[in-house]
């Protein structure tokens, strides 16, 4: 039988059925195709044999290899945990100011810290760190709750502002406007005041200068008086151009009226290992706006 | 005294309707009683009108095509919609402002991924494959539609479905299983419309003339009796209450998620891969007019497809929850299931020998062999992504959407097209299509889109697959997931492009195709009887 294609019509017959004028030849099972079935067919056999497999009543086959994926991932993590675990005791024990001090340990830590907050920390502020209206820049040297090492530590340790941990910092500015602490010209007033503290042209001078007072009673005892802010109770530099929710006229005015302030989850108890908190508090206060410690 | 009977059950909807819309919780299931209400109430008002006609006896000896010309509009149009919604969601991951403000929880990527899907599975899809099976069953078999109007049933019971399916979507009722997102009463719905469907085909399968079952008859009747299957298991579930949309899952966890998996990898393997198989296995001998390759591969193939495709679900839930041995099963049918699936590929592509030509001189062709082509890529790509290994790198990235789509544009969408450009001419008597050279320029503008599309995702899936499990020598992450979305952004516009080019296409075939019908030549009067008439 000849294998020249043009041929097919005298070289093959066709079933002798016919649908609506189509007809089926009856040619064999092209070589390669039935041979690589069977080929697939014994290895999947073998496979079988080699890895868990078949079910049966009790249980399935667990294969000649002693495959297992959970098998395997406890593997890596244990192993993991073993190669580090020296270095994370270390980096969990030492005196928070003496990690720098150690050029291993920072090299670590940074790498370490990195990780973390690409994983916990870079869904709020960013996977530069450069943070987000309402989420704050942790590139900067200006910070709300401080920017030493331990006060790092602390805010990643127990978060800001939330009912979890009991241990979190906890400031709240008050509504001005919408709680009518202020009248709405007050509002005004201080509002143009602050633009004027930042050293932006105030919308209107004449306001600005009556806010003076209107700061002094109500903003003050936390801002202070020169505007500066005061970490203690993570009240913001106002005198700075650097603003959380923006500084212009609009944006200052929702936020005395009705009060802006963020949250931020405890990252310690069942999220991060010590090792892991220290870690990404050496990265965050060496990303460039890190302050020394306070003797 | 049919009529009657259709008089009590449409008034019986009807007034469940009213009390639904009174006592509806949520607005989707609102709006969707408000839907059957009106067409519940619209039927008995027509029903009743037409009560005391004679009915005109179906004539026997013609073959049942207005429910066909209907099935061709329907999947040309919800194509076309299916195409858009794609680019537009698409459009949305390259450029989030697109998700408007003003349309959230309504218009936004989660509400709208859903109707597309299901717009180009079921609605374009499903509208092309009842279309085509109804044609293809009554020539192969010389007998007209069994079942009367039932036929008519199935058509307009698909449309309802489709259009409750979707408005709910819009409006936030879910299952939230992936392909099987409509709620009870759509699935319910589904039910007896399909197995309406099943009656029809079996029905006019018993009726034929011929003395053997062609073989796009197994296809299709293998594809509407595992959906069947598939679609009860996968739905069961119960109502929180009978006056609002929502429902719980009778499985729950992994056994949740190994029914889904083996709904919707089966929803592949019977819903795009058996029936299109028995589209290919009709339009391309007709088309190219020669007899099919090989009636020995043709069976074989078959039952090793419907025998090993069952199996292949697990592979979808790799390095999860599922047992590892139930994964491994999952991966070895998978890569068995190779050769079964090229089996269709070889008997398609051979049936050119001898008329190889034809790729030169007839674009229809043309679409048909590149969709079998693309048919052959993707069931080679499909089984080397079920292997763990490269599955580990794969899974969760755009690898799988290319993977998808090169599946659902490449084979399933080029030969309904193809398919398409065969029926309309046939069905409206018309000697020729309108103009081959803008099935020419469907066919560049398809081919150049779908090839944006993958190469895009096969870039960026091996690269955000590889980004994900970048470790430092310390073993710790290299990159956030954030850097990995932003890294895509220059292939998430080429694929927009794609699926642009994609539409166009789309677009050139809507209107070709009514040209054919408002322009081409009439094929003469004596023709086309002969056509219409089943062969004694």
């Amino acid at each position: 039988m000849s294998n020249n294609k043009k041929n097919d019509d005298l070289d093959y017959e066709t079933t002798g059925h016919e649908w609506d004028g189509i007809q089926e030849y009856n040619k064999p099972l092209p070589k390669w195709w039935l041979w690589t079935f069977y080929a697939c067919i014994v290895w999947a056999i073998g496979y079988t044999i080699a890895y868990p497999a078949w079910p049966g009543i009790s249980g399935a086959t667990p294969g000649l290899l002693g495959f297992s994926t959970r098998g395997n991932v406890e593997k890596a993590i244990t192993d993991h945990e073993a190669e580090l675990g020296p270095i994370n005791d270390k980096l969990a024990s030492v005196e928070l100011t003496a990690i720098a001090d150690d050029q291993e340990l920072l090299q670590y830590a940074n790498n370490a810290g990195g990780a973390v907050f690409r994983t916990w920390c870079a869904q709020c502020h960013g996977s530069g760190a450069a943070g987000a209206k309402g989420y704050p820049n942790l590139l900067d040297d200006d910070w709300l709750w401080g920017g030493s090492i331990e006060a790092i530590h602390e805010t990643v340790s127990h978060g800001i502002r939330n009912e979890v941990d009991d241990m979190a910092r906890w400031s709240q500015m008050p509504a001005f406007g919408r709680d009518e602490l202020l009248v709405e010209e007050e509002v005004v007033q201080v509002v143009n005041y602050v633009m004027q503290l930042s050293g932006q042209e105030p919308r209107d001078p004449a306001a600005a200068e009556a806010g003076a007072e209107v700061y002094d009673i109500n903003c003050s005892g936390c801002h202070m008086e020169d505007g500066t802010g005061d970490r203690f109770q993570g009240a913001p530099n106002l005198t700075d151009r650097i603003w959380l929710y923006g500084g212009d006229f609009d944006s200052l005015y929702q936020t005395v009226y009705n009060s802006r302030f963020g949250v931020m989850p405890p990252m310690g108890g069942a999220d991060l290992t010590e090792a892991e908190i220290r870690a990404v508090s050496v990265y965050v206060h060496g990303l460039g706006g890190g302050e020394a410690s306070e003797e | 005294m049919l009529n009657y009977l259709k008089l009590i059950v449409l008034g019986l909807i009807a007034i469940f309707s009213m009390i639904a819309i009174n006592y509806a919780r949520d607005v989707a299931y609102l709006i969707h009683a408000i839907i059957v209400l009106a067409v519940s109430a619209g039927l008995f008002l027509w029903v009743l009108r037409h009560t005391d006609e004679p009915a005109a006896p179906a004539p026997q000896n013609e073959y049942m095509d207005d429910v066909v010309r209907f099935g061709v509009i329907a999947t040309a149009f919800w194509g076309v919609i299916g195409f858009i919604a794609g680019t537009f969601i698409a459009s949305q991951l390259a450029f989030p402002a697109l998700n408007f403000d003003w349309a959230q929880g309504y218009l936004n990527f989660g509400r709208l991924r859903p109707l597309h899907t299901s717009a180009v599975i079921f609605a374009f899809g499903g509208n092309a494959l009842i279309a085509t099976s109804f044609y293809v069953v009554q020539r192969t078999s010389a007998a007209r539609l069994w079942g009367g109007n039932l036929a008519w049933f199935v058509f307009w019971g698909y449309q309802l479905v489709i259009v409750l399916a979707a408005t709910g979507y819009v409006l936030g009722s879910t299952h939230a299983k992936e392909y099987a997102e409509p709620e009870w009463y759509v699935d319910w719905l589904l039910t007896i419309v399909w197995l309406a469907y099943l009656a029809v085909f079996v029905g006019t399968i018993v009726r034929r003339k011929e003395p053997h079952i062609y073989v796009a008859n197994w296809f299709y009747l293998s594809f509407i009796l595992t959906v069947a299957m598939l679609h009860v298991f996968n739905n069961l579930a119960i109502p929180v209450s009978i006056w609002g949309s929502k429902s719980v899952q009778v499985f729950s966890g992994v056994q949740d998620a190994m029914t889904q998996w083996w709904y919707g990898h089966n929803a592949v393997g019977f819903f795009l891969t058996a029936g299109f198989l028995g589209m290919m296995y009709y339009f391309i001998p007709k088309q190219a007019e020669r007899p099919v390759f090989s009636y020995k591969l043709s069976i074989i193939h078959f039952w090793a497809l419907i025998f090993i495709y069952i199996w292949a679900g697990p592979h979808h839930l790799h390095y999860t929850a599922l047992p590892d041995w139930a994964s491994t099963l999952g991966m070895v049918f998978s890569v068995v299931l190779w050769m079964p699936s090229w089996g269709g590929m070889i008997n398609g592509l051979m049936t050119l020998s001898g008329a190889w030509d034809k790729l030169r001189t007839d674009p229809v062709i043309r679409m048909m062999v590149i969709s079998v082509g693309f048919y052959g890529m993707s069931t080679f790509e499909g089984p080397m992504m079920s292997i763990r290994a490269v599955n580990s790198l794969s899974h969760y990235t755009d690898w799988t959407i290319g993977h998808v789509h090169s599946g659902a544009l490449g084979w399933n969408g080029m030969i309904t097209f193809g398919a398409l450009y065969f029926l309309v001419p046939k069905l409206w008597n018309r000697e020729r299509l309108y103009s081959l050279s803008m099935v020419s320029w469907h066919f560049w503008l398809a081919t150049i889109g779908i090839v944006l599309y993958a190469a895009s995702m096969w870039v960026t899936g091996i690269m955000e697959g590889l980004m994900w499990r970048e470790v430092d020598a310390n073993g710790f992450l290299v990159n956030s997931f954030a850097d990995t979305v932003g890294a895509k952004f220059p292939m998430y516009v080429v694929r927009a492009l794609g699926g642009l080019l994609y539409v166009a296409g789309g677009l050139i075939m809507c209107y070709n195709l009514w040209m054919t019908v408002k322009r081409a030549p009439a094929v003469e009067a004596s023709a086309a009887t002969a056509h219409a008439t089943p062969a004694e």
